[in-house]
């Protein structure tokens, strides 16, 4: 890899925290329609129901739920791909919700996204070249005779090499089509990188070649990155704070390590308990919480908590008629639940 | 170990192409016993699929040069005809698979494709073979299961259609339990239930399972032995312990330590991937064939290729490094992170 290695330095407790995004009470919801020619909208699903959230310069935040948590909803409608129902986004304190046409434009070169899918994310009859150079294209950040060169240092910059520019995605591997999403995003040095899954399709070996990767660019151009994942243990090894999230609301947010010792939201420490540990002593030494059944329907979400249909701690009538804030609970620590768990509920390790 | 369900010796699976033979499979050897759990692990492209497809009669002679034997209760496989075959597959050995959005018949109702299963291996009703496949949507944990049998693949989460795989692969009782990636494409909390599920099944059917993954936390819950694959062979083999605490094989270290794991305290400590890529299996290295990619290579690695031989007990690795080498390298190199 061409990419400088540096250390990195400790989480960013300390310098000024400015917020790169900023989001206030978003609600994205997706009209149900019945009929044909007179359409009717019969419910909604809600994707995502009031969401606050920063993003600060720098960090990493991650986000983990399952599938159908509105995560994925979540970034598209920061990207501005999908438009909020409701609710603000500031980018570098600006208000961009509403944001159109030229103006749009011009921020999306500062927010770009890589996606999960590094087959479905390549248009197959584009070379290499042409897909990576795309944005300059788009963008007209690069007088036309010099995208070549440009593309080609983005290429060695993401570890492929330069010589391939003519060729097309099918001759690369998973995980070489995922640096080619990664060279992509990179094209027009963008301030935020939302990362929708980029490791999920990959081998552990390349996986974890792709997330040295992100954190060495991270490094190199001050990148902030959203990294949205399903698996905690990921999430957690690139995340400095991360955010849990239930069917369209954030439970839980934490530092990776505050999260793994003492979660605080019952669902927390359901997914943390599900995660596999490579370490057969430690597996069996921690707690389980088991969850019954699926994710409830977000056309139709459970009164109060919307955990509490499934939540073991869960006491009634409070959990089925209030719909708990989220509270502060340890440095940085912040989770929503009447009846929090206590500190190491799942796993007994000690104090480092 | 206990007398042998199933035993396979020196397997070859190879296929022709139009550029050259495929060794998907290159000898490998195991044995397993009822109740045992086996874990496989590696990565795309390491056979582990291959072996376990030809196992389950799915690939044969002559799409694919097959040697070596398959020894299921005292009869080989290999030389059985395909309706022998028939009546071993899903009565004796079954197989549920990655993807169950995709291997269920979208347009078959869940109740009649378990009962079809039923029907073509046993003589009983229509009405018979329609309560046992409810009795068995029941077991795997099915809410509602009567009202479920009469729905359509769609109308199941992927939690669900992965029970009702199960629930289908386990109706005839079989012997062996092969599982190819089973949970890859679930969530965290539903791949923990369905693990619990096949855990709990196997002890009451008394069934031999094989869980195929490349998730090395996967097997260390729930498995008794792994083998691990590359290139078509077995590298390393052993009881779980073996594996996370005593591995032998580079390639092992190499996936323990690429791995991010959630215990780890010190988050910003990088991640050591495997260098390069798996090579390609119509030209495999000579010698080991993980030779290019290993870190600790000498002289021997590209000429000769290493045996599995076992260790202590039956731990078994097959690299040419010595055994005091391997112990000092684990100790120094792969295990300071916990």
């Amino acid at each position: 890899m061409s990419v400088q290695v540096n250390e990195r330095p400790n989480a960013p407790s300390t310098p000024e925290r400015t917020p790169l995004i900023r989001i206030r009470g978003i609600r994205k919801l997706f009209p149900i329609t019945r009929g044909i020619l007179i359409q009717k909208r019969i419910g909604d699903v809600h994707a995502v129901d009031g969401v606050d959230l920063e993003v600060y310069k720098g960090e990493t935040l991650g986000l983990v739920g399952e599938t159908g948590c509105g995560k994925s909803t979540l970034a598209r409608v920061i990207m501005r791909l999908y438009d909020a129902t409701a609710g603000t986004i500031e980018f570098e304190g600006r208000d961009v919700t509403k944001l159109r046409g030229r103006e749009l434009r011009e921020m999306r070169r500062d927010m770009q996204m890589i996606f999960q899918d590094p087959f479905a994310s390549l248009n197959p009859r584009k070379t290499i070249g042409t897909i990576i150079g795309t944005p300059f294209r788009l963008h007209k950040t690069v007088p036309k005779n010099r995208v070549k060169p440009e593309v080609q240092q983005l290429m060695e910059l993401v570890g492929l090499n330069p010589e391939h520019y003519n060729r097309y995605p099918h001759e690369f591997s998973g995980g070489q089509r995922q640096r080619i999403g990664v060279a992509r995003s990179l094209a027009l040095r963008p301030k935020l990188i939302v990362c929708d899954e980029p490791v999920s399709a990959l081998d552990v070996s390349i996986q974890a070649q792709i997330l040295n990767l992100l954190e060495d660019l991270q490094q190199e151009f001050d990148l902030t990155y959203l990294f949205i994942a399903h698996d905690l243990a990921v999430v957690k090894h690139v995340s400095d704070r991360v955010a849990v999230m239930y069917l369209g609301k954030i439970v839980e947010m934490a530092a990776g390590n505050t999260l793994y010792r003492n979660p605080k939201h019952p669902y927390t420490g359901a997914l943390l308990s599900a995660v596999p540990i490579a370490d057969p002593d430690l597996a069996s030494a921690k707690k389980r919480i088991i969850l019954e059944g699926d994710v409830p329907s977000p056309i139709d979400p459970p009164s109060g908590c919307r955990f509490h249909p499934r939540c073991p701690n869960a006491q009634f009538p409070k959990c089925k008629e209030d719909d708990p804030d989220l509270m502060p609970f340890h440095e940085g620590q912040v989770a929503a639940c009447h009846f929090p768990l206590e500190d190491r509920a799942i796993i007994a390790t000690p104090d480092p | 170990m206990a007398e042998p369900l199933i035993e396979v010796n020196d397997l070859r699976v190879h296929f022709p192409t139009d550029d050259g033979l495929v060794k998907a499979v290159d000898g490998i050897s195991f044995s397993l016993a009822a109740g045992e759990t086996l874990g496989v692990v590696g990565e795309s492209g390491s056979g582990k699929s291959v072996s376990f497809l030809t196992v389950m009669g799915l690939i044969t002679r002559p799409q694919a040069n097959i040697e070596g034997e398959i020894i299921f209760k005292g009869q080989d496989l290999l030389t059985m005809s395909q309706d022998e075959l028939r009546s071993v597959r899903g009565e004796m050995v079954s197989m549920i698979f990655q993807d169950p959005m995709t291997s269920l018949h979208p347009f078959y109702k869940v109740g009649d494709q378990i009962s079809e299963a039923i029907r073509v291996h046993q003589r009983v009703s229509k009405q018979e073979a329609r309560e046992q496949a409810v009795e068995m949507l029941r077991r795997v944990g099915i809410p509602r299961p009567d009202e479920r049998a009469d729905q359509y693949p769609h109308e199941f989460s992927g939690g669900m259609r992965q029970r009702a795989m199960i629930a289908m692969a386990l109706s005839l009782n079989p012997d062996l339990l092969i599982a190819d990636e089973p949970t890859t494409a679930l969530d965290v909390t539903v791949q923990a239930q369905i693990l619990d599920l096949i855990d709990r099944l196997k002890e009451e059917f008394n069934a031999a399972v094989v869980i195929i993954t490349h998730d090395l936390g996967v097997v260390a819950e729930h498995c008794d032995h792994i083998q691990v694959m590359y290139a078509g062979r077995i590298v390393e083999s052993g009881d779980r312990n073996d594996i996370y605490y005593k591995a032998h094989h580079p390639y092992t270290w190499g996936l323990l330590r690429s791995i991010p794991r959630i215990d780890d305290t010190d988050d910003k400590e990088r991640l050591s991937p495997i260098k390069g890529l798996p090579p390609s299996l119509i030209f495999v290295p000579p010698g080991c064939p993980f030779h290019p990619r290993c870190p600790y290579r000498f002289n021997k690695c590209d000429q000769e290729v290493p045996p599995l031989l076992p260790a202590d007990g039956h731990h078994a690795s097959a690299c040419h490094l010595s055994l005091a080498d391997k112990e000092r390298i684990f100790k120094e190199e792969v295990i300071v992170r916990s």
